[in-house]
């Protein structure tokens, strides 16, 4: 199976899809959810037991302070002080334990969400591991970021406060509930109008508000491209002095994202305060009725004390359950992008006959290979090629002509439409990855380095390199004498512009770390294009070094570096047009012939 | 925050009616328990129905001004929000692009565009949350306060004496957990950066098949991050159960104290319902707290980060005029120039240009070759020696007059998604026969080939061209305007020779008058210019022309011999 480029517009969807609502049904993604949570379950249960208690607690509160009420009630010299002491000194002992247990409730959750996100993140960035290249060429890297920081941390901020709200609201809602009902069944009656009002307003305020936010998203995402396209590009505005331009650009993408969001906030504004009227109104139903039965003697004045005390914690969480939503929603549809990805194919596994590629000799041939990126566009047409092992192969031709293609296919970075590639007469696909890429030491033309030492990059490749090692390789790649000359030489760490490392430099170390290698293929792809020439002739011995007794495959613009190759082979348009050595082929007058002569041609 | 602060200035009037009628509606909110406890100590007892819808009445009427009350009041935060953050992010924006190079050298281009887009996105948040919900608690703190004072000053003596410990609280969490939030988004920021190397990586570590190392690495930075979060967060989770605790301990003494009270006849119980109402509103309130402060702790860095930009100081001062005549169009007189002020980049630069001539630059990699070019768009100041165009001081020019004459081409640079037109065009608002003729001397026959032809679209940094598409598309841009000065800076190097070869053959012909500089690696790029350059560690070890250079600077000879091959 082969890992496609989509066609563009599917592209173009996929960097917005991150603004697109849930697809997903919400119990499906509660589900995976749930197994992360579930991996923590003696954590959950414990959480659950202490917020049940925490919350009962809490719930007696006004209860009692009724009770106490009740005994001040009594009037002016009649108080009844063994009572309110006794209630009072209850309430105290009970608002400490219940502050004891949801301290401890909290590092709790903390810990649960903790255990989560680990995990989370960890089986996000295993799979990142293990997705093939194509998922990295088609998408933003951005977007992939968002996922394991935005995303996770959202699910994060969710998790250990909205879950652990969640639960208390549905215990403080019930519970006073009950008490509420234990106090007065015919006061419940007012809530039996509020809350019905309260919730269809919530859930249509809410319905109008969605699309707005979509659109608050989608501009955002919009102006953030935008910025981190121009203040990549700062040196070139300046140096044509077109900063009024760009800042005039730049001043609609902003005017359109704020305003945006103030669309979205504007019609959202209302709904906080209306749901507060409707528990302000209620409380107005309460007080009149409670009132009226107060007078007719049905109810005492604590318990009217109590019942408003709870309607209070009653529709507080209520409230509070219009924003919970909105963040559980946005927490959902971060969980589905989490999953999403962890759902994404990775590189199709190993066959399973699949065997190591030991000994390799290095013996190469492609028969009939064809391949494109996307189907119906194909990039190598038909190619076949035979590198006897120890053999140096170049590949010329023009940008775009399926160069680099060739290598992805060796490396199975993809694999092959038809035909087949076979190492010492095996096919690749009957090889274990890990073992095939072993046997290839790559140079590409972007250098890759990262975050960390000299010492470590260079030593990236082997494990168990030593010091020495690494001296040596830099000596013969012609880089040591710069690193030497750092003031913390080989440690000097490679952070994003603490070195001006050139471009040149950065190649060079590049190939310092190729030279500690021992595998029997070397592709250098472009290796040298940005190493000048004098420097390149001075690291012509590390170069030959590096290619002595390896299969080669060189791909290079600069023809003088690919004069000595056994074979060279021309590609045009995904098919091999001339093929032979530099003498056959200047011999021969074509397509090869014509482009060496280009390169002395002056005006 | 300072800074941040003058961007919030001007909008203090309406932010002080805005907290007005904000404190006026809660006012009125809170009247609410007060009125309850006038029906159960005044009405009820007299038995009058009447009072009783009366007073219900009142509670519905305050009921309703305050939600008109706070529906205006976060309407009127969220415009001096939106207000604000359009004023900062055109401020930082422009500010980035006023940058000198050597300020975005240090603040490196990734932590500039993360403060664009988090940092303004997190103030953005702060300033929303603080107006609308922050200030919510301590209104309602003060208001609750000013009413029960009115009801009850002997028992509000318990709400005050409360204050201290919930400041305490407060206080607690700023002082130590802020700081722990801030520790962990640098982790955080760090275990991206491992992810995003990985991404750009991923040719390399599958090569390697170094997947697993790279795991092991992750998993490393992921552990101290959650570390980090839990320790702030395990810091933070004390407070909400502690101000919890601090009023509910509050509402029992109310309790005590009002029996006292009561049994003296000082007041009656029906206030003391209104007075646990109260502290029961207040505890809602505070309930939010904790949450915002981890929005605050966010935000404040943000603002701080965005500050660090916004207060960078100008360091390319416009100089005296002071024209010298002379024969040349650029000349450079011993210029010397060091990027770290350590080892010099270029020493004792010296050279002259006439009008129309071509000067071709040649050298290791790191020989300043670019360094050279940057200097004469003055992106830096030189430490010594100086620059002279047409006679005048750069450092004289204003950097809108100086930049104006060029026309540049960096390595990689850059492209923006648009149209190729506009990519061309770069806002200078060039005629259609121009574009055309900087593409037909660019050599960019691609375009024909498209649909769309110049509307093209273009991705992302021109993702959808090819490089060498890319690198015409580059010159045709600076062409378009006809400079005085060409700059082309190793911008061939993905096109074949026959290509690159035709580009020259346009450029000597239809660019005469223009004075034109090219870095290049191709030695067959550069063969023809009048003068070549040859420099190696910063200093001019070659200058002359092809025919000079072959037999007086052995360095030259040898890159011409290595690139040419033998020579048939």
């Amino acid at each position: 199976m082969n890992q496609k480029l989509p066609p563009m517009p599917e592209r173009t969807a996929l960097a917005s899809s991150r603004f697109e609502k849930p697809k997903v049904k919400a119990s499906l993604i509660l589900g995976r959810l749930w197994k992360y949570l579930y991996a923590s379950k003696w954590l959950l249960l414990l959480a659950l037991m202490m917020n049940i208690a925490s919350n009962l607690l809490a719930l007696a509160g006004p209860k009692l302070s009724g009770y106490a009420i009740d005994a001040i009630a009594q009037g002016t010299g009649h108080v009844d002080f063994p009572v309110v002491y006794c209630y009072a000194s209850l309430m105290i002992g009970f608002y400490l334990t219940a502050f004891v247990i949801s301290y401890f409730l909290s590092v709790l959750m903390i810990r649960l969400s903790r255990n989560v996100v680990y995990s989370m993140r960890r089986d996000v960035f295993s799979k990142l591991a293990a997705l093939p290249v194509s998922f990295f060429d088609n998408r933003k890297t951005g977007d992939i970021i968002s996922v394991i920081s935005y995303d996770i941390d959202t699910l994060n901020t969710s998790l250990s406060n909205d879950l652990l709200q969640v639960l208390t609201s549905v215990i403080t809602v019930a519970g006073s509930l009950v008490m509420m009902l234990t106090i007065s069944p015919k006061l419940i009656l007012v809530f039996a109008v509020t809350i019905p009002l309260s919730v269809t307003f919530t859930k249509y305020r809410s319905e109008k508000v969605r699309p707005l936010y979509r659109n608050r998203s989608a501009k955002i995402g919009e102006l953030n491209g935008f910025m981190e396209e121009a203040t990549g590009g700062l040196k070139t505005i300046k140096a044509y002095s077109r900063e009024p331009f760009f800042l005039s650009r730049f001043d609609t993408k902003n005017q359109e994202a704020v305003q945006a969001n103030y669309q979205a906030d504007h019609f959202a504004s209302i709904t906080g305060p209306s749901v507060n009227f409707i528990n302000n109104f209620s409380l107005a139903l309460v007080s009149v009725f409670g009132a009226l039965l107060y007078m007719g003697g049905s109810i005492s004045l604590g318990s009217i004390s109590s019942f408003v005390l709870y309607s209070r914690k009653f529709s507080g969480p209520i409230n509070e359950f219009a924003n919970i939503i909105s963040d559980l929603q946005s927490a959902l549809a971060a969980a589905e992008r989490v999953f999403r990805l962890l759902d994404e194919e990775p590189e199709t596994a190993d066959r399973p006959q699949a065997a190591e590629l030991k000994e390799v000799h290095g013996d190469v041939r492609l028969q009939a290979v064809r391949f494109g990126y996307v189907p119906g566009k194909p990039v190598i047409r038909d190619i076949s090629l035979h590198a006897p092992g120890g053999s140096v192969i170049a590949i010329v031709g023009p940008t775009g002509a399926g160069k680099t293609t060739i290598i992805h296919l060796l490396m199975r970075f993809y694999d092959v439409d038809s035909g087949a590639i076979t190492i010492d007469g095996h096919d690749i696909r009957d090889m274990t990855r890990k073992s095939l890429r072993q046997a290839y030491t790559m140079v590409l033309q972007d250098a890759w380095l990262f975050h960390g030492t000299i010492f470590e990059n260079i030593a990236y490749g082997k494990n168990g390199v030593t010091r020495e090692d690494v001296v040596r390789a830099a000596r013969m790649a012609m880089i040591h004498t710069y690193i030497a000359s750092l003031p913390e030489g080989y440690d000097t760490m490679l952070s994003d512009n603490a070195v001006n490392l050139s471009k040149g430099q950065k190649q060079l170390l590049i190939i310092a770390r190729a030279i500690l290698m021992d595998s029997h293929i070397l592709i250098l792809d472009e290796a040298t294009s940005n190493v000048d020439t004098q420097t390149e002739r001075q690291i012509q011995s590390a170069m030959l070094h590096l290619m002595s007794g390896r299969t080669c495959f060189i791909i290079a613009h600069r023809l003088s570096t690919i004069q000595n190759a056994d074979r060279i082979l021309v590609v045009s348009e995904g098919r091999i047009v001339e093929e032979g050595t530099h003498g056959e082929l200047m011999g021969r007058g074509g397509t090869y012939y014509d482009l060496y002569h280009s390169q002395f041609e002056t005006n | 925050m300072k800074k941040f602060l003058s961007y919030i200035r001007p909008h203090l009037p309406v932010m002080s009616l805005q907290f007005l009628v904000k404190f006026g509606g809660t006012i009125i909110e809170l009247f609410l328990p007060w009125i309850l406890s006038t029906i159960l100590d005044d009405a009820v007892p007299s038995g009058n129905m009447n009072s009783v819808y009366r007073w219900g009445g009142a509670m519905i009427l305050c009921a309703l001004l305050a939600l008109i009350a706070n529906v205006v009041a976060n309407r009127m935060a969220i415009r001096t929000s939106r207000n604000v953050i359009i004023q900062l992010r055109h401020d930082l924006f422009e500010k980035a692009l006023q940058l000198s190079s050597s300020q975005t050298d240090r603040l490196t281009i990734p932590s500039l565009i993360s403060r664009l887009t988090t940092d303004t996105y997190n103030v953005h948040q702060l300033l929303d949350n603080m107006q609308r919900l922050l200030i919510r608690a301590p209104i309602l703190l003060l208001g609750g306060l000013v009413i029960t004072a009115l009801l009850e000053p002997v028992l509000t003596l318990i709400l005050i004496a409360a204050l201290p410990f919930l400041g305490l609280v407060i206080w607690y969490t700023t002082r130590i957990g802020v700081p722990m939030y801030t520790e962990a988004q640098t982790a955080l920021d760090r275990l991206i950066r491992t992810v995003q190397e990985n991404i750009h990586g991923v040719r390399v570590i599958k090569a390697l098949s170094k997947g697993d190392y790279e795991i092991a690495k992750f998993d490393q930075s992921n552990r101290d991050l959650i570390q980090k979060e839990q320790r702030a967060g395990i810091t933070m989770a004390v407070t909400n159960p502690g101000m919890n605790l601090i009023l509910n301990l509050g509402l029992a003494l109310v309790i005590v104290l009002g029996a006292f009270r009561v049994n003296a006849g000082l007041t009656q119980p029906g206030r003391i319902v209104a007075f646990l109402s109260y502290i029961t509103i207040i505890i809602t309130a505070l309930m939010r707290v904790p949450r915002l402060f981890v929005i605050y702790s966010k935000g404040s860095a943000s603002a701080k980060r965005i500050a660090e930009v916004l207060e960078m100081s100008e360091t390319m001062k416009i100089g005296m005029r002071d024209p010298v005549p002379g024969p040349y169009h650029i000349e450079f007189k011993d210029v010397c120039f060091s990027y770290n002020k350590v080892r010099n980049n270029l020493t004792n630069i010296r050279f002259g240009l006439k009008r129309g001539e071509t000067l071709g630059i040649i050298g290791p990699t790191g020989s300043g070759k670019s360094t050279l070019l940057n200097l004469l768009l003055r992106f830096y100041d030189a430490d010594s020696g100086e620059i002279r165009l047409s006679g005048e001081n750069i450092g004289g020019i204003p950097p809108e007059v100086l930049h104006t004459k060029f026309g540049v081409v960096f390595q990689n640079d850059f492209l923006f998604a648009d149209t190729i037109r506009a990519n061309i065009d770069f806002g200078r608002r060039l005629t259609d026969a121009q574009i055309e003729m900087a593409a037909g001397t660019a050599q960019m026959d691609f375009v024909s080939e498209k649909s769309e032809g110049f509307s093209s679209l273009l991705t992302i940094k021109g993702a959808n061209l090819s490089g060498g598409q890319k690198q015409r598309l580059l010159i045709a841009r600076a062409l378009a305007a006809n400079p005085e000065i060409l700059m082309l800076d190793d911008c061939s190097s993905a096109l074949d020779y026959k290509t690159d070869a035709e580009l020259r053959h346009a450029l000597a012909k239809g660019f005469k008058d223009t004075t034109t500089i090219v870095v290049a690696q191709r030695i067959s790029s550069i063969m023809a210019a009048d003068k070549i350059m040859v420099l190696d560690e910063g200093r001019i070890i070659g200058y002359g022309s092809h025919a000079e250079l072959l037999s007086t600077c052995g360095s030259y000879r040898e890159i011409y011999e290595a690139q040419m091959g033998v020579v048939m």
